[in-house]
């Protein structure tokens, strides 16, 4: 009853091709922006800007990359982490080379170091499908985990092995971590994800999407229509790889504030975020903030229940019961909705459209 | 043009000069690259029993070893006399296997590959917490001796120096040759083994033939389960127990891509091939890049190998119909 | 004023016959006159040992329906995956628009004007049925990049209009119940309606249909040919077919060529070939 479209028809293709063609969607996106980029600044704490909003925006764009190559298009990716990798070091190193520039700037840029290694990486994808290609993007992802290490030009010769926050402002007001204060950190990591989500959302919905969805579904029939797989393919590792590189540079620089290699490996990385999307739903923009947020918060969540109930459990044991709770609820979400959380929102709205009849 | 000849000098002159001259050295390193690849092969004999049976790329395996070993060590700390605690074991991976099919399995049995490979993956998460869990996260020894396997070394003069063969190594290796013919004799032989094969094609055609799925998948995770556990007891033999053991599981990968993913033969051959290449390029070109290249170099091999041979060297090739 | 008038051949096309040819029967005649828009001289397939198509030549002609009939396992999927692309004869010349080709790639035969549709539906079953057929117009949408990641100005405009394009179709299919359900959620014969779409959007200048007509019921055939027709007569769109169903083929073709065992066995109009013993032989599996 509330949620209905009855009333809104189009009279143009124009309106029928928008983002959000109805009108209930569109006051709902209106009151969620202005809720995150009013309200939330102004009474969230620095506990839940930095531990829960900016880690979840950061890894939603991560999985928006991934949902990209993997979920849109087909190429399934286990080498994430190293991508996010790149874009860290990437921003490091033009920090640190050009230190008058703005970091928003250098953190944008560094998305394209990334794109470009992920490409030279989705070159096998040309005739590798599949598992094989799964395992040709481990490749890339041990490959960059070691140069991260080993190559002592990309951390600036440190001791550590690590790379250090550098101090940074935006508009005259410290930004980068550890120096900015969470409420601003939030609002740039937002203005950022925001715009560039806006962005795939129109490659998805024009004729890149829709090359990527025939390349997924039936890639023959796609050459046959004269979709070039390569080129199709390529770019896809290109987009997929720019949006983690930028995740990997904001991590570093808006959120941590320093990182090993250890950030952007397999289990931190690169395994997280291929189960944010397939919690949240495969081929589903929605989908990858849902599963970011599950993914994310549930540690949170895990390791504070026992307070809640007055329990005393160790740190250990609550990780256990974490990667125990993560990987039954990747099983039980595959056997109830393969299609992930973004399929329930979707069947919730159903629901909405016909209440209160029950279909 | 000078650096390509110090480049090419470099990277296949030198080793074979200096192979030339310590050839004791380079049978050590083919030595410990057997041995590797010996394991290696056990842990992809295990993907390939599941995959050959059910189709499934059971992403658990790796930590399916460790949790066989892990089980076994937690056992006899308890007190139970050693062969007790293995014949004990061999019921927990059959459990484990009644219970991975009752409860991942048959819920799923029509999805598409994708999604079984996803729900190993969450069952490898599940696996790693269940673990750490019950068994703590330190590293344990195997318990070796108690188990009749020998320690200590063979030192063969060859080649005018030294090579060292670990006893267990052998052992291992030993080990691995009947497991393996075993296996082949079963799935070409028997009647089960057959019908394994069968299934692995078509779920839904087997189901219309008669065969039982249920009991099907039982019998080959408890086979891979029983695999684990050898690998597992061999290779904590050699190194603790720990769960680092499952990041070295993922190089049972590379070892699938060049063996095929259903192939016996082909696991124990890829495994030998990555684990001695991986060990020859770590010892003779790893010093030129800073070394731990192994962490990275078998799969950059497997991916070479990939694009001239993409279902690798035993697998079935794709053919795509439209 | 002779020289004038009278323009040079272009390649392949056929110098009209003279009207004094009367052992000629009338649609040989008018098959003649016209133009020659798709060439097989002597093609011949194998898989290993396996001879799927031996030294069959035949050509379609522009703006005409032409059937390729046979018992199963003649070669005519073969034959048409090999018009597409997909498979490269070991013999034989294949020209088409004139031009000769010997290496051809699925995606350069769209660029060439071949569009096609497949006997198990090879829609992308993720997508909907807007989207299916939107794909079709991929080669005809030209935006970049940039344009497409901001979505204003020209990349609406181009995907407004390719729109239109498509909506034309969807009317003309009668598909617009469904357009944007799920094509992997609707029956058989919907599938194969809008895999049609998909083909038609490519605005082929010739349009393989293998066994359009399968797995349909008499409605939906009659509607298939309905569409076939006038894919035919209204755009002139040039059609080449595979077909089980003999009153299809009868009624629909203009020429037919028969293949058996990977061979032509006849080729000509519908009532020749019906007549024609070998076919009939063929059919009913007599050896010859």
């Amino acid at each position: 009853m509330f949620y209905r479209e009855a009333g809104q028809f189009k009279t143009n293709y124009r309106d029928d091709l928008a983002i959000f063609p109805i009108l209930q969607d569109r006051i709902a996106i209106g009151a969620l922006l202005a809720f995150m980029f009013i309200v939330v600044p102004l009474i969230a704490d620095d506990f839940w800007l930095n531990t829960v909003l900016i880690p979840t925006l950061i890894f939603a764009l991560a999985a928006i990359g991934l949902n990209i190559l993997t979920g849109y298009c087909g190429q399934l990716s286990l080498g994430t982490g190293g991508f996010m990798g790149v874009g860290a070091y990437s921003c490091y190193k033009l920090a640190t080379i050009y230190p008058d520039v703005n970091i928003v700037i250098l953190i944008l840029l560094s998305g394209f170091f990334a794109a470009a290694v992920g490409v030279f990486f989705g070159l096998p994808s040309l005739r590798i499908k599949g598992f094989y290609l799964a395992v040709a993007t481990l490749a890339s992802q041990f490959f960059l985990e070691w140069a991260f290490g080993r190559i002592p030009w990309l951390y600036n010769y440190n001791d550590s092995g690590a790379i250090d926050g550098v101090n940074r402002s935006l508009f005259g007001i410290p930004l980068s971590e550890p120096y900015g204060a969470p409420y601003f950190q939030y609002l740039v990591v937002l203005t950022i994800v925001v715009v560039l989500t806006w962005i795939a959302s129109n490659l998805i919905r024009g004729r890149y999407g829709r090359a990527w969805m025939a390349v997924r579904d039936m890639d023959i029939a796609a050459e046959l229509i004269g979709i070039k797989l390569l080129r199709t393919k390529l770019l896809a590792f290109a987009v997929s790889s720019y949006y983690a590189g930028v995740a990997g540079a904001m991590m570093v620089f808006l959120s941590l504030g320093s990182a090993e290699v250890e950030v952007f490996d397999i289990f931190n990385a690169s395994f997280p975020i291929l189960f944010m999307i397939i919690i949240g739903g495969l081929g589903s923009l929605i989908g990858s903030f849902m599963g970011a947020a599950f993914i994310t918060g549930l540690p949170i969540l895990i390791r504070a229940t026992p307070a809640l109930v007055d329990l005393q459990v160790e740190a250990a044991t609550a990780e256990h019961i974490q990667l125990m709770t993560t990987g039954a609820l990747i099983i039980f979400f595959l056997i109830i909705e393969p299609h992930g959380l973004a399929r329930l929102w979707h069947i919730g709205k159903q629901k909405l459209r016909v209440w209160p009849f029950p279909y | 043009m000078d650096w390509v000849l110090t480049l090419l000098n470099k990277l296949f002159v030198a080793p074979l000069v200096e192979i030339a001259g310590a050839p004791d050295l380079f049978i050590q390193v083919l030595w410990e690259g057997f041995v590797a690849g010996t394991l290696y092969s056990l842990i992809a004999l295990g993907f390939v029993l599941i995959f050959k049976a059910s189709g499934v790329f059971n992403f658990a395996q790796g930590i399916m070893v460790v949790f066989g070993a892990l089980s076994l060590v937690g056992l006899y700390s308890l007190g139970i006399p050693a062969w007790a605690a293995l014949a004990l074991c061999i019921v927990i991976m059959f459990s484990l296997a009644w219970t991975v099919e009752r409860v991942v399995l048959r819920p799923l049995v029509n999805q598409p590959d994708i999604i079984l490979f996803m729900a190993t993956i969450g069952l490898s998460s599940f696996l790693v917490g269940f673990g750490e869990f019950v068994f703590g996260g330190e590293p344990k020894t195997m318990i070796t001796a108690e188990l009749g396997l020998p320690s200590g070394s063979i030192d063969l003069a060859i080649a005018g120096g030294l090579v060292s063969l670990q006893k267990i190594d052998i052992a291992a290796a030993l080990m691995s040759a009947v497991m393996v013919t075993g296996l082949a004799v079963f799935f070409n032989k028997t009647r089960i083994g057959r019908a394994l094969r069968a299934v692995a094609d078509d779920h839904q055609s087997a189901l219309s033939v008669g065969i039982t799925l249920q009991q099907i998948w039982v019998i080959v995770w408890f086979a891979a389960g029983v695999v684990a556990l050898a690998t597992g007891i061999m290779w904590g033999a050699r190194s603790d127990v720990s769960f680092a053991l499952e990041v070295v599981a993922l190089k049972a990968l590379p070892v699938l891509i060049l063996g095929g993913f259903t192939s016996i033969p082909g696991a124990i051959i890829g495994g030998l091939i990555i684990g001695v290449s991986e060990k020859l390029a770590e010892f003779y070109w790893g010093p030129l890049v800073g070394g731990s290249i192994e962490s990275w170099f078998p799969y950059f091999l497997a991916l070479i190998f990939l694009w001239f041979r993409p279902q690798g060297l035993f697998g079935e090739k794709i053919i795509e119909r439209v | 004023m002779q020289d004038q008038l009278q323009a040079p051949p272009a390649a392949g096309m056929r110098p009209a016959a003279s009207a004094s040819d009367a052992s000629l029967s009338g649609a040989a005649q008018a098959a003649q006159q016209a133009e020659t828009l798709l060439e097989l001289d002597h093609v011949s397939l194998s898989f290993g040992g396996v001879k799927a198509i031996r030294d069959v030549s035949f050509d379609v002609n522009k703006g005409e329906i032409r059937a390729i009939i046979g018992p199963n396992g003649a070669g005519k999927t073969s034959m048409l995956n090999v018009i597409n692309g997909f498979y490269h004869p070991q013999e034989g010349t294949i020209t088409f628009k004139g031009r000769a080709r010997q290496d051809m790639r699925p995606d350069i035969a769209a660029g060439q004007g071949i569009a096609r549709t497949f006997q198990n539906v090879a829609l992308f079953k993720g997508m909907s049925t807007l989207d299916n057929i939107m794909v079709g117009r991929s080669l005809k949408m030209k935006r970049g990049l940039i344009w497409q990641m901001l979505r204003i100005g020209p990349a609406e405009e181009e995907e407004i209009r390719h729109r239109l394009a498509v909506e034309h179709i969807i009317d003309f299919l009668e598909i617009q119940h469904i357009r944007k359900t799920a094509v992997g959620q609707l029956p058989y014969g919907l599938q194969k309606r809008v895999e049609l779409g998909r083909a038609l959007a490519m605005e082929p200048d010739l349009l393989l249909l293998d066994e359009p007509m399968a797995g349909m019921n008499l409605e939906e055939k009659e509607d298939m040919s309905r569409f076939i027709l006038t894919v035919n007569d209204s755009f002139g769109m040039t059609i080449a077919l595979i077909e089980h169903d003999m009153g299809v083929v009868m009624d629909l073709s203009d020429r037919v060529v028969v293949l058996d065992h990977g061979k032509k066995i006849a080729d000509g109009t519908p009532d020749e070939v019906g007549a024609n013993q070998h076919v009939i032989d063929a059919y009913l599996g007599v050896a010859h």
